[in-house]
């Protein structure tokens, strides 16, 4: 179907900059998820996408063309709201056939096609149903069968679960990526929920204060995040972090934290300033022997894992265990930390250092 | 019977009811009146005590939509019978009718300059709104205000302004001219009431039209207006209301072509003494087309008026 390349695209409102030169490519097919908390430019980003919003700068290529001054309706974009924004004076039928009325499709054509649609959904029996009395759910249905009707080249999709109840959010997220799978068509779907991003998504943006922070695939994401800001908005519980003593020279594997020496993959790259060490919760195993020592101060258990809250020598840390190993409140542990997963950051750019690990890599 | 907090007894709903039938009369006795004279005679319409039960007669309307002239009883032998229930009722009086009255010609103006008025306020109004709901306009608060500030005024502080200024350009006494002056009067309110009730109307419905392929004006015209239609309406209900009733201005600047009914009932009584039944008359069938149009669109403006003040 598609693919979308973004290139230096920027939005200023007034003095406001509500995203700055950022660059990234969406793949054919993909399902693309742009990430961040709220007022980060993903929404907006989406919008300059989608030609909502007139981008200050740079330029958006859809299929080799660029589009970027484009009006919505030249380029063949479907876009799901996170109100829905179905049109309340007219039914479900009538919503979902609105864009096949603009391109004057014949009407017998226009029934076929919204009855295919509806198969699709499931929503044949509400097709004549006005759009006020229905549930939550089933308005993201006809908001999707409005999207999907006219083979858009791309979806652009802003929320579209953030208005349904969390039990219903699970079944619609699953729903839309067996839309997306069957339809195989590009996809752009802004979230501020990191797990729904990590769930559905081929390719994850973070975003924050209107730039780029990283993108990359889930996993990437989650196990190499490139700064400061990722790593600690992605991960629930999300990472710890340690200061470093002193600075760090090229090719150093080992660091000390309030003098306790600490392992980590080779590093590429020296910092002057302040350094801070990052390592996941499920990243620490419990050891008598092992350094630093930390005191068990909570406990969360949570199924299969239990979150434990610890303070330890080095400061507080939360490790992720398995449920079956007992563990009591007060009781000391040392600490084990899996060297190769360990990432450092420069205090004063919050951007990751490059190490074995973060290898020398990326730039959108 | 339920004994929720929120339910009324039959005594509380007895009383409650009893109240609102009681105001409701109070202030439906002065119309009831007024379309109570119209029906009567002359005689009944200023008989002491007055008459509740009489003997109805269309004498009034006959009088108003006719001019009539006195002739001696000899004269009046020597016509031949009369044609219609109209002529036989003056005749009774001693008259005959010379002609049809202004009334007709006078309300018909009114009709055409209230009309036509309210559409053009609500029809520059909606697109001025829309542009300042959805624009960014410079100094849009400013202008904002500006427009707000030509109602601050009272009308008759300007009306000899524009008296001379209309008969510079020669639109005294002219249905355009008496278009164009209500519609401007009309045009701060419409505007007003018509952006805060595009404010409410959420910009994904348009932005989803523009998605679906419609142009901006298809999508303010196939989403956005009737989606409004709420407010237009009850906007509409506001200007017509003001430009029928306007009785200043209308006795400035018309006198004849365009003068509207407000100034021509009163010169009824002038003609062959205080004739109440044809004032009552006149003032039933002026106030009919308000009423008309208001019940036309009253589920509009109920809802209208307390639109906003609830969240959906």
């Amino acid at each position: 179907m598609a693919e979308i390349v973004i290139e230096n695209l920027c939005k200023r409102f007034g003095a406001f900059t509500a995203v700055k030169e950022s660059s990234f490519t969406i793949e054919d097919g993909e399902f693309f998820m742009l990430l961040g908390p709220s007022g980060c430019g993903k929404t907006t980003t989406l919008r300059m996408i989608a030609g909502l919003e007139i981008p200050s700068g740079g330029k958006i290529y859809l299929d080799g063309e660029e589009i970027s001054r484009r009006p919505p309706s030249q380029r063949d974009i479907a876009f799901v709201f996170q109100m829905f924004a179905l049109y309340p004076h007219l039914n479900v039928r009538k919503n979902i056939g609105y864009p096949l009325a603009s391109q004057g499709m014949k009407r017998r054509e226009r029934t076929a096609k919204i009855l295919e649609v509806a198969k699709i959904l499931g929503i044949e029996d509400i097709l004549d149903h006005p759009v006020s009395g229905l549930s939550g759910g089933d308005r993201q249905r006809v908001a999707l069968g409005r999207a999907i009707v006219r083979n858009p080249k791309a979806f652009m999709m802003d929320e579209p679960l953030g208005a349904l109840d969390a039990e219903f959010r699970e079944r619609m997220a699953l729903e839309l990526r067996a839309l997306h799978d069957r339809m195989g068509a590009t996809t752009v779907y802004v979230t501020h929920d990191q797990l729904e991003a990590m769930q559905m998504g081929d390719k994850i943006v973070v975003m924050n204060n209107a730039v780029v922070e990283q993108f990359g695939t889930p996993k990437e994401i989650y196990e190499k995040p490139e700064s400061l800001f990722v790593a600690d908005f992605i991960g629930s519980p999300s990472m710890n972090f340690l200061d470093v003593d002193g600075a760090i020279a090229e090719g150093q594997s080992q660091v000390s934290v309030k003098g306790i020496p600490i392992a980590v993959p080779q590093q590429h790259e020296s910092a002057a300033g302040d350094v801070i060490l990052g390592i996941r919760p499920e990243h620490i195993r419990f050891s008598d022997r092992a350094n630093p020592s930390a005191r068990v101060c909570a406990i969360e258990y949570l199924g299969t894992t239990q979150v434990i809250t610890l303070q330890s020598d080095a400061g507080s840390i939360k490790a992720r265990v398995d449920s079956s190993q007992s563990v009591e409140i007060g009781e000391r542990v040392g600490l084990e930390f899996e060297s190769c997963r360990i990432s450092l950051f420069s205090s004063a750019t919050g951007k990751v250092l490059r190490s074995a690990l973060h290898g020398r890599t990326q730039d959108g | 019977m339920s004994h929720s907090i929120t339910d009324a007894t039959l005594r509380q709903k007895t009383i409650a009811g009893t109240l609102v039938i009681l105001y409701a009369s109070i202030t439906m006795v002065p119309l009831l009146w007024i379309f109570m004279t119209g029906f009567k005679t002359p005689p009944d319409s200023i008989s002491y005590p007055p008459k509740i039960v009489y003997q109805p007669s269309l004498e009034g309307y006959v009088n108003l939509f006719t001019t009539r002239t006195r002739v001696s009883p000899e004269k009046l032998a020597e016509l031949p019978p009369p044609k219609n229930f109209a002529e036989e009722i003056v005749r009774n009086r001693e008259m005959v009718i010379a002609g049809p009255s202004k009334f007709g010609e006078r309300f018909l103006n009114s009709i055409i300059i209230g009309f036509g008025s309210t559409f053009l306020s609500i029809f520059l109004g909606t697109l001025a709104a829309y542009a300042f709901s959805r624009f960014s306009i410079p100094l849009a608060d400013d202008l904002l205000f500006f427009i707000l500030s030509t109602r601050m005024m009272p009308p008759i502080a300007v009306a000899i302004p524009i008296f001379l200024m209309y008969r510079q350009l020669g639109l005294s006494d002219t249905h355009l001219g008496m278009i164009l002056l209500y519609t401007a009067v009309n045009i701060s309110l419409a505007v007003w009431l018509l952006k805060g009730f595009i404010d409410e109307i959420p910009r994904e419905y348009e932005e989803a039209a523009l998605i679906d392929g419609y142009t901006r004006f298809q999508a303010f015209y196939k989403v956005v207006l009737p989606q409004a239609a709420t407010g237009i309406a009850s906007t509409a209900i506001f200007c017509l209301i003001f430009a029928w009733n306007e009785y200043a201005f209308a006795v400035l600047l018309t006198s004849g072509t365009a003068q509207t009914a407000p100034p021509f009932i009163p010169t009824i009584i002038g003609v062959g003494g205080l004739d109440w039944p044809a004032v009552a008359a006149g003032a039933t069938l002026f106030l009919l087309p308000v009423m008309i149009f208001t019940v036309m669109l009253r589920k509009h403006l109920l809802r209208g008026i307390t639109f906003g003040a609830v969240r959906k």
